[in-house]
Order: structure tokens, then sequence, then C-alpha cells
């Protein structure tokens, strides 16, 4: 039904290098949350810190009950099992086919025979839309069905939180626009807690329950996405409707005589953006009341119909 | 990359440290018996051939350089007990030394560096298994099994290479090769070389995969951990090596 995350006071640094610090934020069980945030701000460390691959200076992460930043190794690996992780690349196992690939956890954790594990796999590789490429190698396939076949694999112990790592970088945009679809479709059938770590300013738009951004070794805001997509904050506006003239420079952040300057040039052009239509799930999958609620305020206030067509 | 002055002693501490996970990680059941077989047959193939061809002019160098000594010094009757004592004792340890580290270690520091750049290994933690036990194990165990046979087959073509240069091309006599074997060399040498060739197979497996784990910063990381740990394990290796040859001649009682 999806799990909770919760962080305390997050902070990292790679020697004297502050990643970010003092990162306070709730995960709500069952939604989806996208982290924003400019390139090299560590959005994939705080992704690696969630899971415990790295540990962090100071701060907890409490998932039922348990802190995992001070867990021992053995529990981590436990606690991991809630876990899936859909890596930038796939992060597929190059030398075997995707079948054995999504077959993978299967076999290193149940005990289900060779019948049933391919049952499963195959229904996850139909979820992703990748029936039929089961004999082919990670290499020979494009990056968008790695990804696809990284996030079956991701799927195959029906994870309570799911993670992505940038889902939509180099994905030509129909592509990126199938997975968002395919992500909310996925988090109205199985429930579980998303985070999509990203820095695409449509799918963030569109896809979340919560969008956070993360800037200047900070966590900006962390919100629900109307609240986000309708914020005054500098940073924010500037990142969301990706323009130069704001707080963030080229090279990461501007002095704030010049950020003054240009805020002021910036013709005042109302509030910001009105929120766009929420992504559905699409016809044939069965939403759960989370997702009816949701569509009917979509429906309210776009005036359009339960689905897009 | 940072220079600093603590860097080499966190990264002694750090392989160290490695070094124990492996042996804690050993008796953990299920043993991953297929990943073993396949790292053994596939660090087997890649050392056989080049062993086997450095051996025969190892054994060679070793013949000529003790069938010209043992005439100069009117000794041509122990020219087969010193050369087989050289082979057995030195040439064969220092050779499997030089190919596990050098065929079989950096195969899998590259392996593992691939996979870790690739991202693979952090998704196998994610995934929620232990990539030591998983596949630092079973090539450690791999590379020390082979080092083993390897030390065997070193120990064998040496000693045939040598018979071939000081009979065949020094005109030396087969009978007095063959009768003079065991003069000097015993049966415990043979088992010390062994002993050696089994530490040095675990050395270059673990210091191989602590690189090929940590190697980070992209395909060029991959190529710096494959070439520091080839030059890591070659150090290790052969003050190792000097160790425990002092050890054996402290412990061993010597012929003659």
């Amino acid at each position: 039904m999806g799990v909770e995350i919760c962080v305390e006071g997050l902070t990292k640094s790679f020697g004297h290098q502050v990643i970010w610090q003092d990162v306070s934020l709730t995960l709500p069980a069952g939604e989806v949350s996208v982290m924003l945030g400019p390139s090299g701000t560590g959005k994939s460390v705080f992704l690696k810190t969630l899971v415990g691959l790295l540990k962090p200076d100071r701060g907890s992460i409490t998932i039922q009950g348990r802190d995992i930043t001070r867990l021992r190794e053995r529990d981590l690996y436990e606690v991991r099992k809630l876990f899936g992780v859909l890596f930038q690349d796939g992060a597929l196992f190059g030398s075997m086919n995707l079948y054995d690939n999504i077959a993978f956890p299967l076999r290193e954790h149940t005990r289900k025979s060779e019948s049933e594990i391919r049952r499963i796999v195959l229904e996850k590789m139909d979820m992703v839309g990748l029936l039929g490429a089961e004999g082919k190698l990670p290499g020979e396939i494009s990056g968008g069905m790695r990804k696809r076949a990284g996030l079956a694999r991701a799927l195959v112990l029906d994870p309570e939180i799911i993670l992505f790592d940038e889902p939509d970088s180099g994905l030509d945009p129909v592509r990126v626009a199938y997975l968002n679809q395919l992500i909310v479709d996925l988090n109205a059938q199985i429930d579980a807690t998303f985070l999509i770590v990203t820095h695409d300013i449509a799918s963030a738009r569109q896809v979340p329950d919560n969008i956070g951004l993360l800037f200047r070794r900070e966590l900006v805001m962390f919100g629900p996405r109307e609240e986000l997509l309708a914020s005054d904050e500098p940073v924010v506006r500037q990142f969301l409707n990706g323009r130069m003239q704001g707080p963030i420079g080229m090279a990461e952040e501007k002095d704030a005589a010049q950020v003054e300057q240009e805020l002021a040039q910036i013709d005042e052009d109302g509030p910001a953006t009105a929120p766009a239509p929420r992504l559905l799930p699409g016809p044939g999958i069965t939403r759960p009341p989370r997702w009816e609620a949701i569509a009917r305020r979509e429906a309210e206030l776009h005036g359009t119909g339960v689905t897009s067509p | 990359m940072r220079l600093s002055p603590t860097g080499a002693l966190r990264h002694s501490g750090n392989l160290f440290a490695m070094a124990l996970d492996v042996v804690r990680s050993l008796p953990r059941r299920p043993f991953q018996a297929r990943e073993f077989i396949q790292q053994a047959w596939f660090v087997a193939s890649v050392t056989i051939l080049p062993t086997a061809l450095v051996s025969i002019p190892f054994g060679a160098v070793i013949a000529l350089q003790i069938g010209s000594l043992t005439r100069q010094l009117g000794a041509q009757s122990f020219s087969g007990a010193a050369s087989v004592l050289a082979v057995l004792r030195e040439a064969s340890p220092i050779v499997t030394a030089l190919l596990i580290a050098g065929a079989g270690g950096t195969a899998i520091c590259a392996d593992l560096g691939a996979r870790k750049i690739r991202d693979e290994i952090d998704a196998m933690q994610v995934l929620g298994i232990d990539p030591i036990h998983r596949l630092v194990v079973p090539r450690v165990l791999a590379s020390m099994v082979v080092a083993v046979l390897l030390n065997g087959l070193v120990s064998v073509v040496g000693v045939a290479g040598g018979y071939f240069f000081n009979v065949v091309l020094q005109h030396g006599t087969p009978g007095a090769y063959l009768a003079s074997f065991t003069t000097l060399a015993q049966l415990s040498d043979l088992w010390a070389a062994e002993i050696k060739a089994l530490v040095f197979g675990a050395i270059a497996a673990i210091v191989a995969s602590y690189k090929g784990l940590t190697a980070q910063g992209g395909p060029k990381g991959v190529g710096d951990a494959v070439n520091q740990s080839v030059v890591i394990t070659f150090m290790l290796l052969f003050v190792t090596n000097f160790v425990m040859t002092a050890v054996y001649f402290q412990v061993v009682p010597q012929r003659g």
C-alpha cells in the first residue's frame, strides 16, 4: 500500500564540499513526488542516500519506524527489498539477457519455481511493453528500452517504494510522454510511493502530487504540485519557466545584484503559469479511490472529461 | 582527484576491511557455485596458455645459468638438483604470481570496474544482494584454486624446459640430471610453493576486486583501477613471497 518516507535534517558532503544540508521532507505514502533541481545539485546523491548506498553526515531517514542511516549492513539489505530503483541507464546486468535480468531478483530472493518466475517476469515485461524482447542483451537495445527493462526489474519484487533517477534523460519527447503515462498508470495499479528525480519541467508539471526543488545546497521548497506551480519564489519560478533571468546561473549561482536587476527586467507576467492539467491513468486501468478523487478535481479545474483522449 | 596524506592509509584500511568481509562472507549460504565455476573457468582460460609459454623460457634460463655455473665449479652432477630446486622453490610461485595478477587479476578488476561505473553494483545492492558475497567471494576462491593448479603447471613445464635445455642443448647427461633431482629438493618445497600460490591467488583477487568495486570516474576510472590493481598486487605479492620464504626456511629443516 506504499510506505511513507520521513527525511529529517539530512546533510551530505564529500570532503569539504557540501552537497546539500538540512533537507527535511516527508514523501507521503502512495503518492508521486518529483525532486527537481539544476544539474549538479546532488539529486542522484539524494536518491542514493535514500536507499542507503551513501551514508549522510547528519540527519535521519525513517521508513516503517526504522532509521536506515543507522541500520547495520545486514538489516539494510532487508529494508532495501522494499525499494525498487530505476537507475539512469537502467543499470541492467550486461552479461544477462532481459529475461534473466528481470528474473534475477526473484531467483536470488524467492524460492519460486521457474514456471512461476516466468509468469511474473512476462507480466512485468507486458506492463512496460517489452514482450517479445526477452532474449535481447542490454547492449542490443535502445536507451528507452533499457530504462523500461530496468523498471520491470525494479517492479518484480512488488516494491513499496519506487525511485526513478532521471527517467526522462536521453529520451525523445514522445518516449518521455509514454514513460510518464506508464509511471502514472503504475501508480494507479500498484499504489507504491514514487519519487522521481529529474530536471524535466514538463514531466514535473503533469505527473506528480508533490514537487521539491533542490538548489544551492538546500531544499528550496517541497509541497503539493499546485502550490509550487503557483509559487512566487524566484528560484522556483525561474526553474519551472526554464528561463535565464533569476538566481540560477550557468555556474550554479549568480551574485545578488545581478539577480535583482534581472528580476526587475522581467515583465511581471502575472501570477505563475496556471497549473497544467494532470496526467491521469489511461483507459483500461482501474483507478483506486485516490485517483478517482484526483480525476474529479482535474475535471472541475479544467472542465475536461475524466480522461483525456 | 585530491591527494591527502591519509589517503594511502585509508585505502589500505579499506582494502583490509574488504578482505575481512570476504572471510566473513565465506561460510554464508547459499554458496554461489555457478559463479565460482564460471569464474574458475574464466581465470583458468585467460592464464593457462600465457603461464605455459612463460614457464618454458623461465626454466630454460635457469637451466642455462646453472649449467654454465656448475660446469665452472666442476659440479655438473648437481645441475639437475639445482635447477629443480630453483624452479620449484622460486620460479614457479613467482611466475604464478605474475600471471595470476597480470592476467587473472586485471580481468577481474576490469569486469567489476565496468559493472561499477554502469551502476550495476549499486543496482545489485538495491536489489538486496551483497556484491561481496555474490561476486567477490566466488572470484577469490576461483583465483585461489586456479593459482594452485597453475603452480603445478609451472613446476612441470619449468622442469621439463630445464631438462630439454640442459640435456639436449648443453649436452648434459640425462641420467645424472634425473638422478640428482631429489638431492636438494624435497616434497615440502612443493607444498610450500602450493601454499604460496594459494595466498597469491587470494591477494590478487581481493586487490583486483577492491580496485574494481571502488572504480569511479567513467571508463578512464576503470583503466586507472586496473593499472593500480596490477601495481599494488605485484608489490604485495613480492613482499609476501619474501616473508613466506623466510618463514619457510625457519620452519622446515633443509637437506644437505
